[in-house]
C-alpha cells in the first residue's frame, strides 16, 4: 500500500471520469450513472492500494477486483487502460461487435477483470470463493468486492455477507456503491433498505460508512480494514450517482443516451475538473 | 473397454454415496487442489469426512445454494478443482443461473453432484424429485452431463472428473441402494456409452442409463425369450453424446427405444432423438417420465406409476420395430 497522497489521488480521479466518458461516450450510450460514481473509489484502489501487474494480469499474488455491479465496466475499463494494461483506446470499442469491452465485466474478455458479473448479487458470492481460494492458499492479498445498493435486493448479497462471516474471512473488503438509486427510481421508493449499514454490521462485517467521493476517507477506511483481523470488512460509499456527468449528475439515471451536444458539455466538463485537480 | 457385467439383478451391498465419498476422500489427498463445497447435505452422501480430514478444503455453504454455487465458482478462478453437492433439484434449480454465468459462462469449471436422481428422491417426494435437472445442465455450452447406474460406475466417473477442464459438469446419481450392474474392473470413459449386448440380428437398440440400465437388462432377457434380439447400450453420458456408438446402432438396428429416469420432453431421448434428426432418422420410442411432476413414495411404486419398467421397455421395443 502506498502513502496516501490525496492530490494525486485526487487528480487520477478526474482522470478515471474524463476516461470513463470518453468510452462510454465511443458507444453513444451506457451505464455512466453507476460508473461514474466509483471513480474515487477506483482511483484509491488502483492509485494507492491494490497490488497489481499489468504485463500479468493473472499475477496469483495480486488483489483482485471484483464489480459486482458488472454494468460499473466502463469505469474499470478506463481504470484499466490507464494502469497500462492495455492502450486506453482499445476500450473505445465498447459494445461493439467482438469487442473485449463489454456492458457488464468478463474475465474472459478484459485483462484486469477477475471474475465476471452481470446477473447481480453473483459477483458477491464468487468474490467471497476467491477470497477463500487465496486463504487456502495463504496468499497475503486481499479481494475488493464492489456491490451497488440497488444489488442489494438481491438475497444473495446477503448470502455471500454470511458465508464470509461463518468463515472468518479476513482477506475481503466489500464496498456498497450507496448511491440512493437504481434503475426505476430511489432505492428507498423501490425496496427501502433502511440503515444499510447496520444491516452490514448485523451480519457480522466490520462495517465504516465513508463518503464515497472523498479519497482520503476510503483510503483511511481501507487502512482500518487492514487491520481488522479475524472478519470481512464493509466500506459504505456514500455516493451520488452520475457524479461528474453533467447529463447523469442531476437524474441519477442508470443508463443514458445524450444528445452529441450533451456529450460535448459533458466532456469539456470533465477535461475541465481534471485541469482544475492538476492545478489546485 | 473392459466390461464386467454383472447383471443378477441384486443390490450391490454398498451404498452407491460411497463411491463417491470415499473416492472423492482418496483423491483429496492425492491431489490438494480439489476443493469440496456442500449445502448442508454431507450427512446425506456421506461426505462429512471430507471436512473432518480436509478441514481447510471442504466447505459447508450452509442451505444458501445459490451463494454456495458462487464460492465454488469464485475457488474455481483461484485454480482450485471443485466438487458441488446438493440434490438434484436444488444443485439444478435452486442456482442455476449461478451456475450458468459465475461459473459456465465465466469459464471455470465445477463439478455440481445432484443426488437423488428422479425417482430415487421416493420419500423426499415431489418437491425433492428430479426430473428436469439435467435438462438444465444439457442447456448449458460446454457442460457434461452424467448419469451412471451403480458404484463402479460413479467411482470411475469421479475419479475422472478432475481431468475435464473445459466447462461444467453434472452427475446425477442415487444416495442409496442400487442394482450392480458392472463388476470391479470395468472401465469406463466420459463420452464412450457402453455396449452391454449386442449381436448381427439385433432389430432395435436399447439406450439407457441410470437405473433403467438394470430395466433394460431385463427387457432384453424377456425378449430373448420371445426370440428378439436387441442391443443394449448404457449411455451414461447423456453430453457430450457418443454419436458414433448412437449412429452404428441405428445403421445396424433400424430401430432406437430409449429409457431414462427423467422427463422424456428433454432429457436423454431428446439428445438421441437430435443426433438421430441430424445424421439418421430412425423410428423411437421414448420410455421415461411422460412430462408428469414427481411425487412421494417408495421407488418400487414409482417406477410403476412412471412407467420405468423392464415391461414397457418391451412393448416399447415391439412397438418401434413395427413402426420401422
Amino acid at each position: 500500500m502506498k502513502e496516501l497522497n490525496v492530490k494525486e489521488l485526487q487528480i487520477l480521479a478526474a482522470r478515471i471520469r474524463l476516461e470513463t466518458l470518453k468510452v462510454i461516450h465511443s458507444r453513444g450510450f451506457g451505464h455512466v450513472g453507476g460508473s461514474m460514481d466509483l471513480a474515487d473509489l477506483m482511483a484509491v484502489l488502483y492509485g494507492a492500494v491494490m497490488k497489481y501487474n499489468p504485463e500479468n494480469p493473472r499475477w496469483p499474488d495480486r488483489d483482485w477486483l471484483v464489480l459486482s455491479k458488472g454494468h460499473a465496466g466502463p469505469v474499470a475499463y478506463a481504470t484499466f487502460g490507464l494502469m497500462g494494461f492495455y492502450p486506453l483506446e482499445d476500450a473505445y470499442t465498447l459494445n461493439h461487435p467482438h469487442t473485449h469491452f463489454p456492458s457488464h465485466t468478463d474475465r474472459k474478455l478484459t485483462p484486469g477483470v477477475d471474475l465476471t458479473t452481470g446477473s447481480l448479487g453473483q459477483g458477491v458470492s464468487t468474490a467471497t470463493g476467491a477470497a477463500l481460494g487465496n486463504k487456502i492458499d495463504g496468499r497475503d492479498n486481499h479481494v475488493f468486492c464492489v456491490v451497488g445498493d440497488g444489488e442489494a435486493d438481491e438475497g444473495q448479497v446477503w448470502e455471500g455477507f454470511h458465508f464470509a462471516y461463518a468463515h472468518k474471512l479476513d482477506n475481503i473488503v466489500y464496498f456498497i456503491d450507496n448511491n440512493g438509486y437504481q434503475l426505476d427510481g430511489p432505492t428507498a421508493t423501490i425496496l427501502d433498505h433502511g440503515d444499510i449499514a447496520r444491516k452490514a454490521e448485523a451480519f457480522g462485517l466490520y462495517t465504516q460508512q465513508v463518503d464515497g467521493h472523498d479519497v482520503a476517507a476510503i483510503y483511511n477506511a481501507i487502512v482500518n480494514a487492514y487491520a481488522k483481523k479475524g472478519v470481512p470488512s464493509c466500506i459504505v460509499l456514500n455516493t451520488s450517482k452520475g457524479k461528474g456527468a453533467t447529463f447523469a449528475e442531476v437524474s441519477h439515471e442508470h443508463s443514458s443516451q445524450p444528445s452529441e451536444e450533451k456529450w460535448a458539455e459533458a466532456l469539456a466538463a470533465a477535461e475541465k475538473a481534471l485541469a482544475e485537480a492538476e492545478k489546485a | 473397454m473392459n466390461v464386467n457385467l454383472i447383471g443378477k439383478h441384486e443390490k450391490d451391498s454398498r451404498a452407491s454415496r460411497d463411491a463417491l465419498a470415499l473416492t472423492l476422500n482418496e483423491m483429496m489427498a492425492q491431489d490438494k487442489s480439489i476443493c469440496y463445497v456442500d449445502c448442508d447435505l454431507m450427512g446425506c452422501i456421506n461426505t462429512k469426512q471430507l471436512m473432518k480430514n480436509y478441514p481447510d478444503r471442504a466447505f459447508e455453504a450452509g442451505i444458501a445454494e445459490a451463494n454456495g454455487a458462487g464460492i465454488a465458482a469464485g475457488l474455481a478462478a483461484t485454480g482450485k478443482k471443485v466438487f458441488f453437492h446438493s440434490f438434484g433439484t436444488f444443485s439444478s434449480r435452486r442456482c442455476y443461473d449461478q451456475i450458468y454465468m459465475s461459473a459456465a459462462y465465466a469459464g471455470l469449471t465445477v463439478h455440481v453432484l445432484g443426488s437423488d436422481a428422479g425417482v430415487t428422491a421416493a420419500f423426499n417426494g415431489g418437491t425433492h424429485m428430479p426430473l428436469e435437472d439435467a435438462a438444465m445442465y444439457l442447456s448449458i455450452p460446454e457442460s457434461t452431463v452424467l448419469d451412471p447406474c451403480d458404484y463402479e460406475q460413479l467411482k470411475s466417473i469421479t475419479q475422472q472428473l478432475p481431468g475435464i477442464t473445459r466447462g461444467v459438469t453434472f452427475t446425477r446419481f442415487v444416495r442409496k441402494d442400487v442394482i450392480q450392474v458392472y463388476g470391479e474392473g470395468t472401465q469406463f470413459e466420459i463420452g464412450k456409452g457402453v455396449v452391454l449386448h449386442e449381436s448381427d440380428k439385433d432389430v432395435c437398440t436399447i439406450v439407457t442409463s441410470g437405473i433403467m440400465v438394470d430395466e433394460a437388462l431385463k427387457a432384453y432377457e424377456s425378449l430373448q425369450a420371445e426370440g428378439i434380439d436387441v442391443r443394449v447400450i448404457d449411455m451414461f453420458t447423456w453430453k457430450p453424446l457418443d454419436e458414433a456408438l448412437l449412429l452404428k446402432a441405428a445403421r445396424e438396428t433400424g430401430a432406437i427405444v430409449t429409457a431414462e429416469n427423467h422427463n422424456t420432453a428433454c432429457g436423454l431421448g431428446s439428445v438421441v432423438a437430435n443426433c438421430l434428426a441430424h445424421n439418421c432418422p430412425t423410428p423411437q420410442e421414448f420410455v421415461g417420465v411422460q412430462d408428469q411432476f414427481g411425487q412421494v413414495g417408495p421407488q418400487s411404486f414409482l417406477m410403476d406409476e412412471y412407467g420405468l419398467r423392464a415391461p414397457v421397455i418391451v412393448e416399447a421395443v415391439k412397438k418401434v420395430i413395427a413402426r420401422k
